[in-house]
């Protein structure tokens, strides 16, 4: 079944075009990831998903409920981490939740409430008033918000950006868990690292257009490479090897990255390098990740 | 629609819980203004001006100021409510669950009418004592109070959506609310004024509010309560719909 589709999304703030067309099919149980840089339009797609921003064209369905005409439906299957640390300064966090909870239509929530707070490390703070946590533990309250009806979709808008190294460990691991248990979870981040663990299926978005959408396996065979990390103790690099030095590594000193295709090119490097009467002093072979990837697609690349 | 669903219930508490946890700034500040104003007010102009046969200015003026305080107090419960939550962005918790427009409308102008007659209320049992006051129509009275407070509540939905920034709600209380209360005969009876202002009062939705209410207390007013109640009952469902339209249309809040 389709957890989020989403069908040819148009959004233009004046002259603007935050989002040109953008379909998407985000099937349910999936783990998927939405990356790009600044701008590209991530959070915009995201407030129309969420009913937050209607879009100029086009539609967007969670569960087969149109966000716009069935959007007490839509909601209902959909949490939302916004970006944004937001909080209610007059509520404590048991209040919060409660309040989060009743706005969905559930009284007597105490028992999931408690599994979530217990969750995320929030439980010794119940009873502490939102203005007086840290800013992880605001974080860690936009998420229990968003989980507080168990929805079905699972939207997290950066949600570790600008948080501790604990938080996001206990945060994936209970959004995993969902995630095993059925929940769909769509998530964007920054950091490509923790989208290279946890995404099943990624789409890159690049000023308001999908440049690229596959498996996360799909994408780092597609770069089909590696690199050869060479530091040179004299002689330099040849000129004909010039051409696969990768494209942010343009002679660092006797440091060079060169893009390998297969491993039988690396014998084929050394080669020409001792010919050349280069000395190598330190080397090492490094596979592709998503970066690589990613930073490719947004320097105009194609894979 | 069902108004007494969960999602309601819960928004109504929220924004009820909201006020009272700062009473001291959104129940007793009120109730102490309006004190002062009757005992400046009171000490200044009793003996001097006789409204209604039979009715002291101190007597006059405690209606007028309840109802005054109800309906500021009302005003600012759901515009300053509103405006905090779009500026601090925590309105996005209301926007994301499924809350219909009618719970979100409905929620907002209830709690305002609690704060309104809570102040009221307040107000009433301080002045009370400084006059002998009569109850000829009690339900007049619950029955403006009620419209009062809502229509000031409605009123501070639309500012609240309206406006982005704190100094647009206060242009807001002070260029449209605060002149309609002070101009709407909370202090006088409009057949004191020369013929051009009394004909402007007219057009005062206010005026009608506190005469209608007035009237439950000395069974006398300036017009009929049924002329006020009619006026006043229309002016709400065009306010509603308003209010329910811009909710609907996502105005400043769905972009």
């Amino acid at each position: 079944m389709t957890a989020i589709q989403i069908s040819n999304v148009e959004k233009s703030y004046k002259a603007l075009k935050a989002l040109g067309g953008v379909s998407l099919t985000i099937q349910e149980g999936e783990f998927f990831g939405l990356l790009g840089p600044n701008g590209a339009g991530k959070t915009t797609l995201i407030s129309i998903i969420a009913g937050l921003i209607r879009p100029d064209a086009g539609s967007v369905a969670i569960h087969g409920h149109d966000v716009v005409s069935d959007f007490r439906e839509a909601r209902k299957k959909l949490g939302v981490v916004p970006q944004e640390l937001v909080f209610d300064p007059f509520f404590t966090v048991r209040e919060t939740l409660r309040l989060q909870s009743g706005y969905f239509g559930l009284k007597n929530n105490d028992k999931w409430i408690d599994e979530v707070m217990d969750n995320l490390d929030l439980s010794n703070k119940a009873d502490v008033n939102m203005r007086a946590l840290s800013g992880g533990m605001k974080r860690r309250v936009l998420v229990a918000q968003a989980l507080v009806h168990k929805p079905p979709v699972i939207v997290l808008d950066e949600p570790t950006a600008g948080v501790d190294v604990e938080l996001r460990q206990t945060l994936w691991k209970f959004i995993s868990r969902l995630n095993k248990q059925g929940h769909t979870v769509v998530l964007t981040t920054h950091y490509l690292e923790e989208a290279q663990a946890m995404c099943q299926r990624v789409a890159m978005l690049k000023a308001g257009k999908v440049v690229a959408l596959d498996t996360m396996s799909a994408l780092i065979r597609r770069i089909s490479g590696s690199q050869l990390n060479v530091h040179l103790s004299s002689g330099s690099l040849p000129p004909e090897l010039m051409h696969l030095v990768s494209h942010d590594e343009h002679g660092n000193g006797n440091q060079y990255s060169l893009r390998v295709n297969e491993y039988a090119e690396v014998e084929t490097i050394l080669a020409r390098l001792r010919e050349s009467g280069a000395v190598i002093d330190e080397m090492q072979l490094q596979q592709a990740d998503l970066e690589d990837i990613f930073l490719q697609i947004m320097d105009g690349g194609t894979l | 629609m069902n108004v007494i669903s969960v999602g309601f219930q819960t928004l109504l508490y929220k924004e009820t819980l909201r006020f009272w946890k700062v009473a001291t700034q959104t129940v007793a500040a009120p109730i102490l203004t309006a004190m002062l104003y009757l005992l400046i007010f009171g000490h200044v102009l009793e003996g001097r001006i006789e409204v209604y046969k039979g009715v002291s200015y101190t007597a006059f003026l405690i209606p007028g100021l309840v109802m005054m305080s109800v309906l500021q107090n009302a005003f600012a419960n759901s515009s300053s409510s509103l405006i905090q939550s779009k500026i601090t962005g925590n309105l996005v918790f209301i926007l994301l669950p499924p809350l219909s427009h009618w719970e979100i409308i409905s929620a907002y102008v209830l709690a305002a009418v609690v704060r309104g007659l809570a102040v009221g209320a307040g107000v009433f049992i301080v002045t009370a004592w400084f006059a002998h006051l009569s109850f000829v129509a009690p339900l007049w009275i619950l029955v403006f109070a009620l419209l009062g407070a809502g229509i000031l509540g409605t009123m501070g939905v639309i500012a609240g959506i309206w406006a982005e920034k704190f100094d647009q709600l206060a242009a807001f209380q002070n260029f449209l609310i605060m002149p309609l209360t002070f101009l709407s005969g909370v202090f006088y009876s409009i057949h004191s004024l020369p013929a051009f202002w009394l004909t402007v009062s007219h057009f005062n939705p206010f005026f009608y509010m506190i005469d209608g209410f007035r009237h439950g207390f000395f069974g006398q007013s300036d017009i009929s309560p049924w002329t006020s109640l009619t006026i006043v009952s229309v002016f709400f469902v065009v306010l509603a719909t308003i209010a329910i339209n811009l909710l609907k249309r996502g105005y400043k809040l769905r972009h």
